[in-house]
């Protein structure tokens, strides 16, 4: 240290020593960060006592504040379902026919019921609840149901599911296949028939005698279909598995059915019924027994009772 | 840059003179070529000289005591001051009726419902280029200012010259005037000092959370505000706030104050910019004041001496703690206090006043060679200045416009993608919307929402059930709210995509409209 001089060009002391002439200039770092490092060190000294930090084995150490990232989550989790306990309660309590009467209400369970459609539905319905014609999932945006659009209805269909082996009889439903029934001529005259119905065809006279003998039971003399045991309406516009001829003849030989799993053995009974008010609020939704005109419907306010516990 | 005064250049010439005689160029050449025992040879330890050191770049702050003075720009500092500071605290608390729906404070920032009211007006945050132009305008405002009267801001209005004004006067209030307050500070920390320090000093807190605590009221009910607040039920960022205003009006105010101008404040240097020979300053002028000497020498030597007798009251006076007669400096704030001093010095001694005085450079020239100098409003009237009042009134102007014709109904409107559409039991097709309508009126006002351009067309939406559809529907959007709505609208089974408009009208006397193109989707007939 003996050799310490201040160096001329620069104005700065040296640190003192030499190496093959070569000196160092002491320009020592500014003092705030200095300081600044040293807190730095401090606080680390802290976080290492209070946080998870030193790698182990197969875990780091816990930390004196005992903090984890998916404690911190759960706590967050937590705290957003007390948030919404208020509104889940009075879902809860709330009879899902009612639910209209309730417009702020209704709102919420529409939201909510949007994110769980998304989670459990739109795999088959799709995002955008436009089912899908080619695989047979209904459009739940328009106006036709197969099973009721009403708010009970709905309830129902996504509670216990469609065509589900255990159900009691309400969504149970199968259609023969006609296949070996008709000869060839008999089944173009059918489906011209069933083609009629909606005014896509002219009328066949053979057809509606064979229409009338096999198919009216179920789709009625019209077309008009039974919501009570799922035969489609054939006299509108909305064809779930192809309106054309071929597409007809196909689903009288060798009928294919949706099936709809019981979403109320899954998911509790709050979430079914804001997926119900969701589905309802899609543009379909129909008044309770209000459209429900030419089939017997004997489901709707009676069992609407009994929906809240599954 | 680190030496700015070397007394002498020779020793700084980096460039190595060759010593032959043949080739003397300046230009730095290598020390290696143009020396080449030099790199080998042992630098020699020796202390450099002492005027080679580099000079410290740190000033420590010297305390400034200006001393009282009275006089027409005191006096007119004092009526700024109060206009200033009572716009300041009285503002909140002023009522402005808008009948149940919205808030009776005359102005208030609502953030938490993210509107902004100002007596009959009221913004809404997508409406925020209104407070964007009233920006705008105050930096322009301080465009024309500075050009025409120099640094009248900094003189007067600027807040941080209000309240370094009012801690001065605390200052001369508990310590009494400038000579008390010097003969204060150098003296020893006794009892009596730590005394007086610390009544100054609470008087600081108590301007200072006086001056934070108005500040939330403007952000809240003002009377409920201010109960929850000494309740302790206030929001949290409440207290927060006033306890950072509180620390930063004493620390800006207290402690700093004339250093936050000459150091921190970027206006000064802009100002600098904008100002030129026909700006109004504050201007020593030396040529009638130079050389000084005291009235008995001037009495003595009569000719010899100039107007200026060293009394250095002008100097006393300063805020900002300058010396006016070295000329035009970055600390002058254009305070004037110096012209108040001077002008009674000259009273006394029976010379004309304006020793000191408001003058461009251009008077100064013309005044020292003997003219007349121009009057003042020739210069408050020249291309700059109108130029910039021009812009500044032309934003203004649109700002007002925009203000007269902006509409309080708005719509907007955002067909659903995912189905674009669908088709009903009876072969129709059906598009949905999500109807965002805007009632601006605070007041719930019924709205009409009609299909333009869609043939055959009929809606209902979410509210209103589709056994009431039809080509206009009405609803109720609340007061001050905007009204999210589903709309379903539907066309016969032969309709092509194309595009229509939906029409939204408000059902009172004011009957305003609002017109969003939009587009019906419908199935590619084959």
């Amino acid at each position: 240290m003996a050799n310490k001089r201040i160096d001329q060009p620069t104005g700065t002391e040296t640190v003192g020593h030499e190496w093959d002439g070569i000196e160092e200039l002491n320009t020592p770092l500014p003092r705030w960060w200095l300081w600044t490092f040293y807190l730095t060190i401090i606080f680390a000294i802290g976080y290492v006592i209070a946080y998870p930090a030193w790698p182990m084995i197969d875990r780091a150490t816990a930390g004196m504040l005992g903090w984890s990232s998916r404690g911190a989550l759960a706590q967050e989790m937590t705290a957003a379902d007390r948030a919404q306990q208020s509104f889940r309660e009075q879902l809860a309590a709330i009879d899902v026919v009612k639910l209209r009467d309730n417009p702020e209400l209704m709102q919420r369970a529409v939201a909510g019921g949007a994110a769980a459609f998304k989670v459990n539905c739109s795999q088959c319905h799709g995002s955008g609840a436009a089912g899908s014609q080619t695989l047979g999932y209904p459009n739940l945006n328009d106006d036709d149901w197969l099973w009721g659009g009403d708010l009970a209805a709905i309830h129902y269909s996504i509670d216990r599911g469609i065509r589900q082996p255990d159900d009691n009889e309400e969504r149970q439903s199968v259609m023969p296949s006609f296949d070996g029934a008709f000869d060839s001529a008999q089944l173009d005259a059918v489906t011209q028939h069933v083609l009629s119905l909606s005014g896509n065809a002219d009328a066949s006279a053979a057809g509606a005698q064979i229409y009338g003998d096999n198919c009216a039971a179920c789709h009625g003399p019209a077309g008009q279909g039974d919501r009570a045991q799922g035969a489609p309406r054939l006299n509108d516009q909305i064809w779930l598995r192809g309106g054309t001829a071929a597409d007809i003849k196909r689903q009288i030989l060798n009928p294919r059915m949706g099936a709809m799993p019981a979403w109320g053995e899954r998911l509790d009974p709050v979430t079914v019924k804001m997926l119900t008010a969701y589905v309802y609020s899609l543009g379909g939704g129909e008044e309770a027994q209000a459209e429900i005109s030419d089939s017997a419907e004997p489901q709707p306010e009676a069992e609407a009772g009994n929906d809240g516990q599954p | 840059m680190g030496n700015p005064d070397t007394p002498d250049d020779a020793k700084r010439d980096w460039a190595v003179t060759v010593e032959d005689g043949i080739a003397k160029s300046n230009e730095p050449v290598s020390s290696a070529v143009a020396d080449p025992a030099a790199t080998t040879r042992r630098h020699e330890p020796h202390e450099p000289p002492r005027e080679t050191l580099p000079e410290k770049l740190y000033e420590a702050r010297k305390s400034i005591h200006n001393k009282r003075i009275d006089g027409p720009f005191r006096r007119f500092k004092w009526f700024v001051m109060l206009v200033t500071l009572g716009i300041y605290y009285v503002t909140p608390w002023l009522r402005w009726e808008r009948g149940p729906y919205a808030p009776d404070q005359a102005v208030l920032v609502d953030l938490a419902n993210r509107r902004f009211y100002m007596f009959g007006i009221e913004i809404w945050p997508h409406e925020f280029y209104f407070v964007a132009g009233l920006l705008i305008m105050a930096g322009i405002g301080l465009f024309v200012i500075t050009s025409a009267v120099g640094r009248a801001w900094c003189g007067y209005a600027c807040p941080q010259t209000v309240w370094t004004d009012l801690f001065q006067h605390i200052d001369r209030f508990v310590d009494g005037d400038r000579n008390a307050r010097i003969r204060l500070e150098n003296a020893p920390w006794t009892w009596g000092k730590v005394f007086r320090r610390g009544f100054k000093w609470s008087i600081y807190l108590a301007i200072g959370f006086v001056t934070g605590g108005a500040w939330i009221l403007y952000f809240a009910d003002a009377p409920t505000l201010f109960r929850d607040f000494f309740a302790l039920e206030a929001a949290p960022v409440a207290y927060a706030t006033v306890a950072i205003l509180t620390l930063t009006t004493v620390t800006l105010g207290g402690f700093m104050r004339e250093q936050v101008c000459i150091y921190m404040c970027p206006w000064p240097r802009i100002q600098t910019a904008m100002m030129d020979e026909k700006s109004l300053m504050v201007t020593y002028k030396d040529w009638r004041g130079e050389p000084r000497g005291s009235v008995k020498k001037a009495a003595k030597n009569p000719g010899q001496f100039g107007d200026c007798i060293d009394c250095t009251q002008c100097v006393q006076v300063c805020p900002t703690g300058i010396d006016i007669r070295e000329g035009p400096q970055i600390g002058c704030i254009t305070c004037a206090l110096c012209i108040d001093a001077c002008d009674k010095v000259m009273k006394d001694i029976g010379r004309p006043r304006g020793l000191i005085d408001y003058a461009t450079l251009e008077d100064c020239e013309r005044e020292a060679a003997g003219e007349a100098p121009k009057p003042a409003w020739r210069y408050l009237l020249r291309p700059r200045t109108m130029v910039y009042f021009t812009i500044w009134a032309g934003i203004g102007a649109a700002l007002l416009f925009a203000l007269g014709v902006r509409t309080h109904t708005e719509m907007t409107v955002a067909p659903d993608r995912n189905p674009p559409f669908m088709l009903m039991s009876d072969g129709s097709i059906r598009n949905s919307f999500t109807l965002k309508i805007r009632n601006m009126e605070s007041r719930p006002r019924d709205m009409e929402i009609a299909l333009e351009g869609l043939e055959g067309g009929v809606m209902w939406t979410d509210a209103i059930g589709r056994d009431e559809a039809a080509a206009t529907q009405t609803v109720t959007v609340a007061a001050d709210q905007v009204r999210t709505i589903r709309a379903y609208v539907m066309a016969p089974h032969d309709a092509k995509s194309q595009d229509f408009a939906f029409t939204v009208t408000s059902l009172d006397e004011q009957r305003e409209s609002d017109h969003v193109e939009t587009r019906f989707d419908a199935p590619e007939t084959p």
